[in-house]
């Protein structure tokens, strides 16, 4: 083996480690890593809009990941985080609106509309129930039915 | 005609919340900042590096801070108005290189038309984060006290120049 062969040998053994380089993984440290994750499920996209931080691919979620993942490297509560993102862009990039005066209708409008929805139902079926009358049926007709029933509808 | 009245309305008041879901754009996100102070930075400038940048510059005056790129297909459709703006003199308007490469910065300027006094570079998007940019164009109009009092997203076209920007900056001089 000549010595070409080997620096060959030695240059690929030396790239290897920037190949495995692509793969790195969220943050260095898994405590850390999962402290992203977890924040970054409840965290909007602003580009791709229905994709949270942690899915979206897009130059901005890369770079609102690195700030927070600055942020956890600060030691900064998930508390702090979150209002560092929604003083900048509103509580938009939050996936769980907070209860606030301009949310409520938000949050309160499916259970009034549910309401709403049953009240409705409940007086349809009341109307429709005292619109039902109890008529009775008398010998003859008694009769008819129980003929028809065992003729086959046969014409009398 | 009575036990259609129900229906009608519910489906009137459906059509009209509809309409209104139609015209907005789901795309614009009502910025916080508005009424707050525009966020510190200091960047290096594009055309001297070794002069930084910073809305403290500022204070005093009415400008604009625009956030573009030399990538942004947005920002060229924007461009004629920016220079059309700059050179009527109204307002100055500062730009903020939003992650981009320096060398195609200055090229595309000197392509298509300087119309900031100063341009900054924020290459790593730090001070877009601050400012709440999620798309360029973007762009801010920054009152005296260094306050944000409106945020434009996406291109700036004439009419909105007309109608709501030079009118925002006239009221804010005469304060």
């Amino acid at each position: 083996m000549n010595i070409q062969w080997i620096a060959l040998i030695v240059v690929l053994f030396l790239s290897g480690p920037v190949w495995a380089g692509e793969a790195r993984p969220l943050a260095d440290d898994p405590a850390s890593e999962a402290r992203l994750k977890h924040l970054a499920v409840e965290l909007r996209c602003l580009v791709c809009q229905n994709q949270t931080l942690a899915d979206s691919n897009a130059p901005l979620a890369e770079d609102l990941r690195r700030e927070v993942r600055e942020m956890i490297a600060k030691n900064m509560s998930d508390q702090e985080i979150i209002e560092f993102l929604t003083a900048r862009y509103g509580d938009f990039v939050l996936y769980r609106p907070p209860l606030k005066a301009t949310t409520t209708l938000l949050w309160v409008g499916p259970f009034l509309l549910v309401i709403v929805g049953a009240t409705a139902l409940i007086i349809t079926l009341r109307r429709r129930a005292s619109k039902v009358v109890d008529v009775p049926v008398t010998e003859d007709e008694h009769r008819r039915v129980e003929q028809l029933l065992t003729e086959g509808g046969k014409r009398p | 005609m009575t036990r259609f009245l129900l229906p009608l309305s519910i489906f009137i008041v459906v059509v009209v919340f509809l309409g209104i879901g139609l015209k907005l754009n789901p795309r614009e996100i009502p910025s916080p900042l508005v009424g707050k102070a525009a966020p510190d930075f200091s960047q290096p400038q594009l055309f001297e590096p070794a002069k930084v940048f910073s809305p403290a510059d500022m204070k005093g005056k009415v400008w604009l801070l625009n956030f573009w790129a030399s990538w942004c297909s947005g920002c060229k459709t924007e461009h004629p108005v920016l220079m059309d703006l700059a050179k009527s003199g109204e307002v100055p308007i500062y730009g903020m290189d939003y992650k981009d490469q320096r060398d195609e910065a200055m090229t595309w300027l000197s392509r298509w038309g300087n119309p900031y006094p100063v341009v900054g570079v924020d290459d790593a998007g730090r001070v877009g984060i601050n400012y709440g940019v999620y798309g360029v164009p973007e762009t801010y109009v920054i009152d005296k006290q260094g306050v944000i009092q409106y945020k434009q997203i996406g291109p700036l076209d004439s009419e909105t120049v007309e109608k709501k920007i030079i009118p925002l900056v006239k009221q804010l001089e005469a304060q």
